[in-house]
């Protein structure tokens, strides 16, 4: 018995510094480490990242929205600028320089108070892809908004607004939507860049179901539309959850620069809350299995505890006598 | 014809027909086991369950399964992981249990090395057991390609060059294993119909093969002894289960194997519902994609080793490496040149070279999923180079060996 047990404890040994050598400790050196930043948008991690020529205009850029954010906005003011937003940021919108202005339903809900400011004063600083902009911001879709709301009172006012009106209580399938569903298709949640795929009918008679080819061509328009601007179609997520580590994908959503140099994705910025909800979502269509399997484990394990009880009194039964 | 005469029972009635009193005889209650052995023991038979389970899970995934380049991957995620009632539970049995079959290989092959298990009169028990292991890895590998996510297609692309043979440029061989010139279609098709139908053929008979070749030569024990086996089988019968050096397959033998089965199964099945992940690759939950290659496209942990002494040294003679590493265990019964029968710790230079072999493979094992830089390819250079030095050492020690 007690040699058993040593001999276990050698296999077992063993097995284990395998599974570190191969899991662990291999993906340790394989993914470069990025550090969190608990989503502040101060852009720290922006300055330390550009180029020679580029850190002071990020580090002006920075410290002015940090001014901003320090100015009370006033959300009725907000509300009557905001107009000028509403005529992009509405629903049904159309693509517009190769992307379609996302619902802003929810922002101040799950978008970051800081990443707003900075938005709103320059899009491609904020997102941080002014690399993509090298003829200025005025070429960003968004870029029209430096001539509509600038002055520091009027840009605090809208994000107060936002903070204020556009914070009620969103689900996970809108945090995505609204965050991601623009670019990201999540096919395995029937969301395609358009949103949710329509419920169609084909022709009994032939078969065929003209509303979905319909709803099919402009999706494809769409796609190609999103290709020929950020350069390809960016990915669709539905197990993105399986296929990327947790601690990824939060770096990465708080900075895609940090991960993927020289992406044309834009920083989403979004708050903890949004990226919990985006998550969820993620998880849901990702891992669906999850609540089953944290039902069926226990009662399956269960059952080759007793299993191994009732097998151990069989064989010292059997073995009783025998030495 | 034979005569028959009116059976009594149903056992009756098989007996006259299949012999089956003699049939139970010889695979069960007089198949003699030496009573000298440990739980290592039972890893035959908790490959065998294992092997069951793999069928098993595989015929209902295969029921959903969709060997096309458009639809395997999403009937693989989306059909069996979402539509299919515990479809996620048979893929995760699935896949755990396509790592831990080689897990249980290697502790099964690394029991008969300790203890001599392939010694005369036990060569073809070794040797059918490696083609079992060949087996196994083909299973594993065409398996691999069918949920045709990034390291699917990544690694079925290099591990189908390796047949270019390095400056033999043999790559219209290459096309033939593909039936294409990248992996497409023809090539899932292929490798679907060798995972479902030939893989799991040629094991099956290998195992019949490997189950027979121990008949005769009876299972080894602890100390290597060679037991005097009609004596012993003879005070059995007589009631002196004490004095006897023997125990019966069923039910004594197989009471110790099921009880470990017992305990392997949690483990299996607290790996299926808590930490599946190690089995699964994150780089294959990415669609296969011909035009962008993963940043590491590295092999499952069981070929690691293997895969590290191809890659550490130039092509041509990288490919000899592998390829050399592929056979020579087979060769191990003939390059062993000790008689001796015993445990390795009892076998003096072979006990050193039974741990260097198996630390020797841990490092190649972690060497070959790190990226091939710095530091890393100089240990798994020399981790490589060691392999070679311990086989060519293995005749020449062995030969050495006193004869216990």
């Amino acid at each position: 018995m007690n040699k058993e047990l040593k001999i276990l404890g050698i296999v077992a040994a063993f097995t284990l510094v395998l599974y570190w050598g191969v899991e662990p400790f291999a993906h340790s050196q394989m993914h470069k480490h990025v550090e969190g930043h608990n989503f502040v948008y101060d852009g720290t991690a922006d300055i330390e990242e550009a180029s020679k020529d580029k850190k002071e205009a990020k580090k002006k850029f920075w410290s002015e929205v940090k001014e901003i954010a320090k100015l009370k906005g006033d959300a009725t003011a907000g509300e009557a600028t905001f107009g000028m937003c509403a005529g992009c940021h509405m629903d049904g919108a159309a693509n517009m320089g190769g992307v379609t202005p996302p619902s802003l339903e929810h922002a101040g809900a799950i978008y970051d108070k800081n990443f707003l400011i900075a938005l709103i004063k320059d899009p491609a600083m904020a997102t941080n892809v002014d690399h993509k902009y090298p003829n200025g911001t005025m070429t960003h879709p968004m870029g029209s908004i430096s001539s509509m709301v600038s002055a520091p009172q009027d840009i605090a006012n809208v994000v107060a607004y936002l903070k204020a009106k556009k914070a009620g209580e969103v689900t996970s399938k809108e945090a995505f939507k609204e965050a991601c569903g623009r670019c990201h298709a999540n096919r395995y949640g029937k969301l395609t860049q358009l949103g949710e795929i329509p419920k169609t009918k084909s022709n009994i008679k032939t078969g065929q179901d003209v509303d979905k080819i319909k709803y099919d061509q402009k999706v494809a328009e769409e796609q190609n539309a999103l290709a020929d601007y950020l350069g390809k179609l960016p990915p669709d997520l539905s197990i993105i959850y399986r296929a990327r580590s947790e601690h990824f994908l939060e770096t990465f959503i708080e900075n895609p620069q940090a991960q993927l140099k020289g992406t044309a994705m834009p920083r989403t910025g979004l708050n903890e809350e949004g990226y919990e909800k985006v998550m969820e979502y993620l998880a849901q269509t990702g891992d669906p299995s999850a609540p089953a399997r944290a039902m069926a484990g226990p009662w399956v394990l269960g059952f080759f505890f007793l299993f191994t009880i009732l097998a151990y009194l069989w064989k010292q039964s059997q073995w009783r006598d025998l030495h | 014809m034979a005569h028959f005469e009116k059976a009594n029972s149903l056992n009756e009635w098989l007996d006259q027909r299949i012999g089956l009193n003699t049939l139970k005889k010889v695979m069960q209650s007089e198949y003699w086991i030496p009573k000298d052995i440990n739980f290592l023991w039972a890893m035959g038979m908790v490959l065998a369950a294992t092997f069951g389970i793999l069928l098993v899970s595989g015929i209902f995934l295969l029921m959903y399964y969709n060997p096309s380049t458009d639809l395997a991957f999403d009937s693989v995620n989306y059909t069996i992981m979402t539509e299919v009632g515990y479809g996620w539970l048979w893929r995760h049995i699935h896949g755990v249990g396509a790592s831990l079959v080689f897990l249980i290989i290697y502790i099964h092959m690394f029991t008969g090395i300790y203890y001599g298990s392939y010694k005369k009169g036990r060569e073809l028990i070794w040797i059918s057991g490696m083609l079992l292991f060949v087996l196994f890895s083909a299973e594993a590998f065409s398996g691999y390609m069918l949920p045709w996510g990034q390291m699917s297609y990544w690694a079925g692309m290099v591990i189908t060059n390796l047949f270019s043979g390095g400056s033999l440029h043999a790559d219209g061989l290459v096309e033939w294993i593909r039936g294409d010139y990248v992996p497409a279609q023809a090539y899932l098709s292929r490798f679907f119909m060798l995972h479902v139908l030939l893989m799991p053929l040629a094991i099956i008979g290998a195992i019949v093969f490997h189950f027979g070749t121990l008949r005769l030569p009876h299972v080894n024990n602890q100390e290597g002894k060679e037991v005097d086996f009609e004596e012993s089988a003879r005070l059995w019968k007589e009631g002196k289960r004490a004095e006897s050096e023997v125990i019966p397959f069923s039910p004594v033998f197989l009471s110790k194997d099921v009880f470990v089965m017992g305990v392997y199964f949690i483990m299996f099945f607290y790996l299926v519902f808590y930490h599946f992940e190690f089995a699964m690759d994150p780089v294959n939950f990415d669609p296969a994609n011909g035009l962008s290659t993963p940043t590491h496209i590295y092999p499952e942990w069981y070929f690691l080793w293997s895969y590290e002494i191809l890659r550490p040294f130039p092509t041509d003679p990288g490919l000899i490496a592998f390829a050399f590493a592929q056979v020579i265990f087979f060769t191990l019964p003939f390059l062993d040149r000790s008689p001796n029968v015993a445990p390795a710790n009892k076998r003096g230079a072979f006990h050193i070279w039974f741990w260097a072999m198996l630390a020797d493979m841990l490092v190649l094992t972690f060497m070959g999923k790190l990226p091939p830089q710095g530091i890393w390819s100089t240990i798994g250079l020399v981790a490589a180079i060691t392999f070679f030095v311990l086989w060519i050492a293995l005749p020449i020690i062995t030969k050495l060996e006193k004869k216990l």
